[in-house]
């Protein structure tokens, strides 16, 4: 029921009356109308502009947002509105919505923000009236596409190591840029497409004389010569066909589509040809079949872009060049016949029959007028003449829809490679943005420590530096400092974490692996160990402050692996993948944090002391007395 | 000049094409006939106010609120103040989506259209409303007899009573539970001839309907429904 007429529930109601007197059973109870409190106005503040409608109004479409009780969360108790931190101008168009019952797509508004403001109000998009719905659709269909095409060209882009030969032999094949041997096959397979189509055009041109004055073809000619390049360039494709069809992941898909019908048309007159070679009578059909070797030049498309896009523009064109086709053939009967009637007259007209007129009418009317039959009444002309213009309006008028779509999708594709094209810089960037805020974490954890360390030195000329960061940041960087308290790893940088990898990689140490390995877990157990110990017996906020000393002398993780190649792939993969600076990625390593401590800072709590040496600065090559397996962590 | 068949055609065409072309100069104004179409759509969108709201307030027996209320949903579904046949029969029909409600709906226009002079406005609308909703038992029987009779003879007939019967029985549509026979509406129609017609002389007049709905304890109740409707 519309909610337009919601309004007139009333009146229907009432329109019962006519059916009281007639009923022959008692009538069931009317709903109880519980608070029938009187219609009152709202106000619904959205981000400052304030629109008022009738309570009613808004409760015509109870499974909505604002129908329903849902929009009570919104409802600001000092001003008395409902306040909704959105956008205005959407909301224009969803009150609207309630007060019409039609819901309108403004043409200006953004397809992906509309849609997220209809699903934070509870509307489904579907019921856009007709006079936009039409525009909605269009919007979405594109964004949806341009979205698929970001999708597809991420996954190619992707390197699965888990693919098959047979989906790798298939993605080359689909796309050659993938690997060299993709590329090497690609252009050896145009080339000889181009070879095999050179040689039938060369095969029909007439190539000196033979005694006898015979103009003779190069065909003929050469006989043998073109034979050998025909069957080496149908082996190609053959082969290519083949190594096509094993590789497909759908085979019967693969044989149905037009490509693979062009390759087979393309190859079997040679086949064909070979089998018939000794049977005089079917030598015509013969001939014909070497026609369709021309359609090898149609296995370009998949080299060339351009031609796909072509073929597809009239593929989706169909309806429009059907129309014109049937236009033209309208005209043309019409016209031919009249022409024929009209020169029928004449004497020695070339009109002999309509089908002879058809000849002279589509002449007329694609504008080619060749001359060869030309009509001689005066009828005759004045309708020849109008049959002349009107052919160039009939084909005048459906090219420019076949112009429109070719050029629509022609520069959706062009869109779509220069935005894989700025992929990459756009990806440089976010990852810029990315590693930025990350690094914002650990440099606020720095100076958040060293703020929440002179704090406790009890400096209240320094607490102005403590309000540096904002409310929001400092949660964040409290949540995680959390998580590195939950698992016992902590945060660092991407180049710290290289450095600390390859420069475990080059201690080696194997004379002492394997008591290493033994006392592992013994290193770790004491060490975190004596690091929950300090947090036991020190406040918190102590251990931050030991921390902090010893990153100001810059100590590293030493992170050692059980197996050295787990470190250089995980290091490699860290490489590659832009988000991965949060969490030290190598297999098999047991993170203990060692906290070295460094005194430079003198009056700070003594025992932040850790177990290597205190004396000793923290330098990057301090190597611990007790063996390889330290793992000291620098508290970035 | 001998002209024969088809060159007179062509000469007629080439005329034709001439007398556009003079057209198109401006120098032949052709005679139209279409000025007349575009002065009918001039008076269908006229607007119709109606009468103030303290006279509404006399003539009916609804409060300023309520006739606020009932005005504000009147025009949203009819901008322009009155409701013709097809508007009022869509309206309707949008609260029966299953069955066919145009023959009801359009009994009911002819009986809100008190004046039968084909629309309804908000003053004809009002007045309905006030008779169903807050007159008395008698006024709403009679309001409902009006209904009936379809001609405004002052007697309802069988063949009235049957086209009412089968458009309430259209409304239901085809899916219900027992399905609708044919035979349905007219042997309803007996059922209400049995009690209403006292006399048995074929019709109900305006006193049999009343005093045997006023006898009957299902209808005196099921008229009370109407109090709480707005």
């Amino acid at each position: 029921m519309a909610a337009g007429v919601a309004a007139w529930l009333p009146f229907a109601r009432a329109a019962a009356i006519g059916w009281m007197p007639v009923a022959n059973c008692p009538m069931p109870l009317a709903p109880a109308d519980k608070n029938k409190r009187q219609d009152e106005l709202i106000i619904l503040n959205v981000s400052g502009r304030r629109f008022q409608t009738w309570r009613t109004t808004l409760e015509r479409y109870p499974d909505t947002l604002l129908g329903s009780t849902e929009k009570e969360f919104f409802f600001n108790e000092d001003t008395k509105e409902y306040f909704f931190d959105r956008d205005p101008e959407v909301f224009r168009c969803v009150l609207n919505f309630y007060r019409t019952g039609k819901l309108h797509y403004p043409r200006y508004e953004c397809i992906s923000a509309y849609d997220d403001e209809l699903a934070f109000y509870g509307i489904l998009p579907e019921i856009i009236g007709d006079c936009c719905y039409e525009e909605y659709k269009d919007r979405k269909r594109e964004n949806a596409e341009r979205l698929m095409d970001d999708n597809d060209s991420e996954n190619n882009q992707e390197s699965l190591p888990s693919l098959s030969f047979r989906q790798t032999m298939w993605r080359a094949f689909e796309n050659p840029h993938t690997s060299t041997l993709a590329l090497v096959f690609y252009y050896v397979t145009g080339f000889f497409i181009a070879v095999s189509v050179i040689t039938n055009v060369v095969e029909t041109v007439p190539c000196g004389t033979v005694p006898g004055n015979k103009e003779l073809p190069c065909g003929e000619r050469y006989a043998v010569a073109f034979f050998c390049l025909d069957t080496a360039c149908v082996m190609i494709f053959t082969v290519e066909y083949l190594l096509r069809l094993f590789a497909a992941p759908s085979r019967y898909r693969f044989i149905r589509s037009v490509m693979s019908i062009i390759d087979v048309v393309a190859i079997m007159p040679y086949y064909i040809g070979l089998v018939m070679t000794n049977n005089e009578d079917v030598s015509g059909a013969f001939v014909t079949l070497r026609v369709f070797r021309v359609f090898r030049i149609f296995k370009f498309s998949r080299h060339s872009q351009g031609l796909r896009i072509l073929g597809y523009t009239l593929k989706s064109c169909a309806s429009e060049l059907g129309f014109l086709l049937f236009s033209l053939t309208m005209a043309i009967i019409i016209f031919a016949t009249v022409m024929f009637y009209a020169e029928k007259g004449s004497s020695a007209s070339k009109f002999t029959s309509i089908p002879a007129s058809f000849w002279y009418t589509i002449v007329t009317m694609t504008t080619l007028g060749y001359g060869d039959m030309v009509p001689k009444t005066i009828a005759g002309k004045i309708f020849g003449s109008i049959c002349s213009l009107s052919g160039v309006l009939v084909i005048a008028l459906p090219v420019p829809v076949i112009v429109s779509n070719f050029s629509r999708i022609y520069h959706q594709n062009q869109r779509a490679d220069k935005r894989r094209a700025q992929k990459k810089a756009r990806l440089a960037r976010i990852r810029v943005a990315k590693t930025g805020s990350s690094n914002a974490y650990l440099h606020s954890k720095r100076n958040g420590l060293l703020n929440e360390a002179l704090e406790l030195t009890g400096s209240p000329e320094d607490e102005h530096l403590t309000k540096t960061t904002s409310l929001i940041e400092s949660q964040h960087h409290h949540l995680l400092h959390c998580l590195e308290k939950t698992t016992n790893h902590e945060f660092i940088d991407e180049q710290m974490f290289e450095q600390n990898c390859m420069e475990s990689s080059m201690q080696n140490y194997p004379s002492t692996r394997s008591p290493s390995l033994s006392s592992h877990p013994g290193l770790t157990t004491s060490c975190c160990s004596r690091r929950s110990k300090k947090t036991t017996h020190l406040p918190n906020s102590n251990l931050p402050a030991t921390r902090l000393r010893s990153m100001q002398e810059l100590s590293t993780i030493h992170i050692q692996g059980s197996e050295q190649p787990s470190l250089t792939t995980s290091r490699s993969s860290l490489n590659l993948k832009a988000d991965d600076v949060l969490r030290p990625n190598c297999k098999g390593s047991q993170i203990t944090t060692a906290i070295i401590s460094i005194p430079t800072p003198p009056a700070l709590t003594p025992e932040g002391e850790s177990r290597p040496p205190p004396s000793s600065p923290g330098s990057t090559t301090n190597i611990p007395p007790i063996g390889s397996n330290i793992v000291k962590v620098s508290a970035l | 000049m001998n002209l024969e068949g088809l060159e007179m055609v062509a000469v007629l065409v080439v005329l034709a094409l001439f007398v556009k072309v003079l057209e198109q100069f401006g120098l032949f104004e052709p005679v139209s006939l279409e000025d007349s179409v575009e002065d009918e759509f001039e008076l269908s969108t006229v607007c119709h106010r109606p009468e103030g709201l303290e006279q509404l307030q006399e003539q009916t027996k609804f409060t300023r609120k309520e006739l606020q209320v009932l005005y504000r949903g009147f025009k949203n579904e009819c901008p322009s103040g009155i409701v013709n046949e097809e508007n009022f029969k869509q309206i309707y029909s949008q609260f029966f989506p299953q069955g066919d409600s145009s023959t009801y709906a359009t009994f009911l226009f002819n009986a809100f259209d008190t004046n039968h002079d084909g629309s309804v406005s908000f003053e004809d609308f009002v007045a309905g409303l006030s008779v169903i909703l807050r007159g008395t038992i008698d006024d709403r029987l009679n309001w409902a007899f009006n209904l009936y009779d379809l001609n405004k003879d002052g007697f309802i007939t069988k063949e009235e009573m049957l086209d009412i019967m089968k458009s309430i029985y259209d409304m239901m549509g085809k899916y219900t539970y027992p399905a609708l026979r044919e035979e349905a509406p007219r042997e309803h129609v007996e059922s209400f001839f049995q009690k209403m017609d006292r006399n048995k002389d074929g019709v109900v007049t305006i006193e049999e309907f009343i005093e045997s709905c006023q006898k009957d304890e299902n209808i005196m109740r099921s008229m009370q429904l109407f109090d709480n409707v707005i």
